[in-house]
């Protein structure tokens, strides 16, 4: 029987067992090793693209877009610390390591922050000179592996930050992968050079918030309760988290969401362990209303800050101020397309190159290669970070005086709805068009 | 010699005059009566001090140490010398968990006994523990020298990197990647050196001690030691 006439079913990929899981597993069949990367998580989870702003209307009048003024200014650490952190903009720039990222690039990122009147922040790995002399504003980061950990260091710093999480890995530790280990690298951490360096997810020296209260102190009596000191978490159970680091003496709790960026870690770790920043905002103010520390203890929000609008979203929702990493290292010139070439031979494209772990970067930023490195011109890259960084700012203005507000900390939640139920539950602001906030109003 | 006397007097003003200190001051003696246990008692110290703690002090005690002598004439809380860089800190009592974490250098002496993670992340500092240790000791110790007179409690040297580890009594068990190693001459005369600072006389000798440190397979990850990891 002839069956060319016969109609075919079409070749049917299965949802639930779809060529990229059979990828992934055939990658895990041939190598044994989990998947490692950089970079956040990368699925659809409820964002601030799902909210919207109200503007003005009839009921509230709008600022006029190039007369009023809207003021962005921000003051960190006003609970305890002598010398308060004033930023001109509150979009700060997060810890990122030295080791993860080049020296070239940490001196981009202070060049660039500090043309806009904003501080960074040192990472694993230690301070380097080239990061702290381009800082205007440089907050220290004190981790789990204290790798570089220097008293002179926390003394020359502006701010300290215990690191207790991040949004990409809550309650992982780090890995900074044998090829990344120059010399320099293996010397500010005592190692050899060229092992895997493993960051520890506990601190060394405390366990649970009496103890980190006694730390916080320590901190405290070692800078003369000069520095601010900011506590930061991968959220998960912000409500708790952000509630103990005020028990603790936080000056500022930093709230890092699932989408944050990493250097690297196990792609199954950043996607399946923490919650989106978008559901971790809302719990962490009500934590600070509920002591009555709303404004006196700061709140920074970072995971998945992107625009403008992104940094009137997490502030209209209670934050003090916003942190990035990965969009700033787009903006010094990571996945950029005119290195797709490169990007081919690595087997990935512009775009989607996250092997950061690997220090194989094109663009000279997650690398510790000289050669590559040398690509990046910290000058230019740090105009570029400030171009964006400046964008940001007025792509919130723009947004706060539609809303009618005069400083960008005057943004609230009752200028937001949400465009799906989930956001709506998350953000706690009612689905667009109705008055429906699920969880909280009517059924 | 200026006397301070927490009784009387704040911790805080004691740190503040303490980092105050020109470099080429004359006071450079100090005592410190009452401490009671409090924490953060001469922590951050910068400039070559001796600092006498007349009892029982807290946690952090002379935390990330730099150049000072502190002298514990009681027992010493979590964390004491931590992140020491340099300098000496000696505990005439016992030390509580996690004593000398992360260390970078200098001397930390205890001539009691030292709860669990006594050395943890250690970084270049030298430990001298006359009584004994507590488990999870020297985890992921990267450099420097423990020395323990007594004995060491379970999982000695987890995951340890290039620390120098010498126990002259029982090792309750070892950690991954841990194991003996041989005492050649030259450890040999690095522990004497090490004994002698720690005021530890002849009495005690070295042919005592066995020396433990890295087996060196953890150091990059392999498929089939995923179980130690
Ligand atoms: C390359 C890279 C290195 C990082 N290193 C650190 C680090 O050393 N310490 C830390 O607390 N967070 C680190 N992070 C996380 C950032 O501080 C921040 O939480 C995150 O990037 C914010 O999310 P975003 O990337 O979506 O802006 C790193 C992130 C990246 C992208």
């Amino acid at each position: 029987m002839d069956t060319s006439s016969i109609p075919q079913t079409l070749p049917r990929f299965s949802a639930t067992l779809d060529p990229a899981s059979m990828a992934e597993i055939r990658r895990a069949a041939a190598t044994g090793i989990y998947d490692i990367r950089g970079g956040g998580a990368k699925r659809k989870v409820p964002h601030f693209d799902d909210l919207l702003f109200l503007g003005a209307s009839v009921s509230r009048y709008p600022l006029e877009g190039y007369r009023e003024k809207c003021a962005t200014d921000v003051t960190l650490g006003t609970r305890f610390a002598k010398k308060p952190i004033k930023l001109d903009i509150p979009i700060t720039i997060a810890g990122m390591s030295f080791g993860s990222l080049s020296a070239q690039a940490k001196e981009a990122l202070g060049r660039g922050a500090s043309i806009v009147g904003t501080s960074t922040t040192t990472g694993d790995g230690g301070m380097t000179p080239e990061e702290r002399g381009q800082s205007k504003a440089l907050v220290y980061q004190y981790l789990p592996s204290r790798y570089g950990m220097n008293p002179d260091d926390i003394r020359k710093a502006d701010a300290i930050e215990v690191v207790i999480g991040q949004g990409a890995k809550p309650g992982g530790g780090g890995m900074l992968l044998g090829q990344k280990i120059s010399d320099r690298v293996a010397e500010m951490r005592t190692l050899p050079k060229g092992i895997d360096q493993r960051s520890a997810c506990r601190h060394p020296d405390w366990t649970g918030p009496d103890d980190l209260e006694i730390k916080i102190e320590e901190l405290r009596e070692i800078t003369d309760w000069e520095k601010p000191i900011y506590v930061k978490v991968g959220a998960t159970r912000p409500y708790y988290d952000v509630a103990l680091a005020v028990k603790s003496g936080a000056d500022v709790v930093v709230l890092d969401g699932m989408q944050g960026g990493t250097a690297a870690t196990q792609e199954v770790f950043i996607e399946h362990v923490g919650i989106p920043t978008l559901a971790a905002i809302r719990p962490a103010v009500q934590a600070l209303q509920d002591l009555g520390m709303y404004r006196k203890v700061q709140l920074v929000v970072s995971g998945g800050i992107r625009n403008g609008a992104d940094v009137a979203k997490a502030m209209a929702l209670g934050a003090d101020a916003v942190s990035i990493g990965s969009a700033a290292l787009v903006a010094l010139g990571d996945n950029d397309p005119a290195l797709e070439e490169e990007y081919q031979k690595l087997g990935t494209t512009a775009g989607a190159y996250d092997d950061w772990q690997l220090g194989l970067d094109p663009a000279g930023i997650s690398t510790q290669d000289p050669e590559l490195a040398k690509r990046l011109d910290p000058v230019a890259a740090g105009r570029r970070l400030a171009n964006y960084l400046s964008v940001l700012t007025l792509e919130a203005q723009t947004i706060a005086r539609a809303c009618g507000k005069s400083h960008l900390h005057n943004l609230e939640p009752e200028d937001l709805v949400a465009l799906t139920i989930e956001a709506a539950a998350m953000a706690k602001v009612p689905l667009a068009g109705t008055d429906w906030i699920p969880g909280l109003s009517g059924m | 010699m200026p006397a301070f006397d927490l009784a009387t007097q704040s911790k805080r003003d004691l740190n503040q005059r303490l980092h105050n200190l020109p470099a080429d001051t004359n006071e450079t003696h100090w005592t410190v009566a009452n401490p009671a246990g409090e924490h953060a008692i001469a922590c951050g110290l910068d400039a070559p001090l001796t600092v006498e703690i007349q009892g029982h002090a807290g946690y952090y005690c002379a935390g990330m140490n730099k150049l000072a002598t502190v002298i514990v004439e009681g027992n010493a809380g979590v964390g004491v010398g931590e992140n020491m860089m340099s300098g000496t800190v000696h505990v005439k009592g016992d030390a509580s968990q996690s004593a000398g974490a992360t260390a970078h250098g200098g001397l930390l002496v205890i001539d009691g006994n030292a709860s669990a993670r006594c050395g943890i992340s250690m970084k270049g500092v030298d430990i001298v523990v006359k009584g004994s240790i507590g488990p999870m000791s020297a985890f992921m110790a990267q450099s420097g020298n423990l020395v323990v007179l007594g004995d060491a409690g379970d999982a000695l040297g987890d995951s340890i990197y290039e620390t120098r580890i010498y126990v002259r009594g029982a090792v309750k068990s070892l950690g991954a990647d841990c194991i003996e190693k041989p005492m050649e001459a030259k450890h040999k005369a690095d522990l004497r050196r090490l004994l002698d600072a720690a005021g530890v006389g002849p009495e005690v000798s070295v042919d005592e001690f066995k020396r433990y440190g890295s087996a060196r397979q953890l150091y990059n990850f392999h498929v089939d030691n995923a179980a130690a990891y």
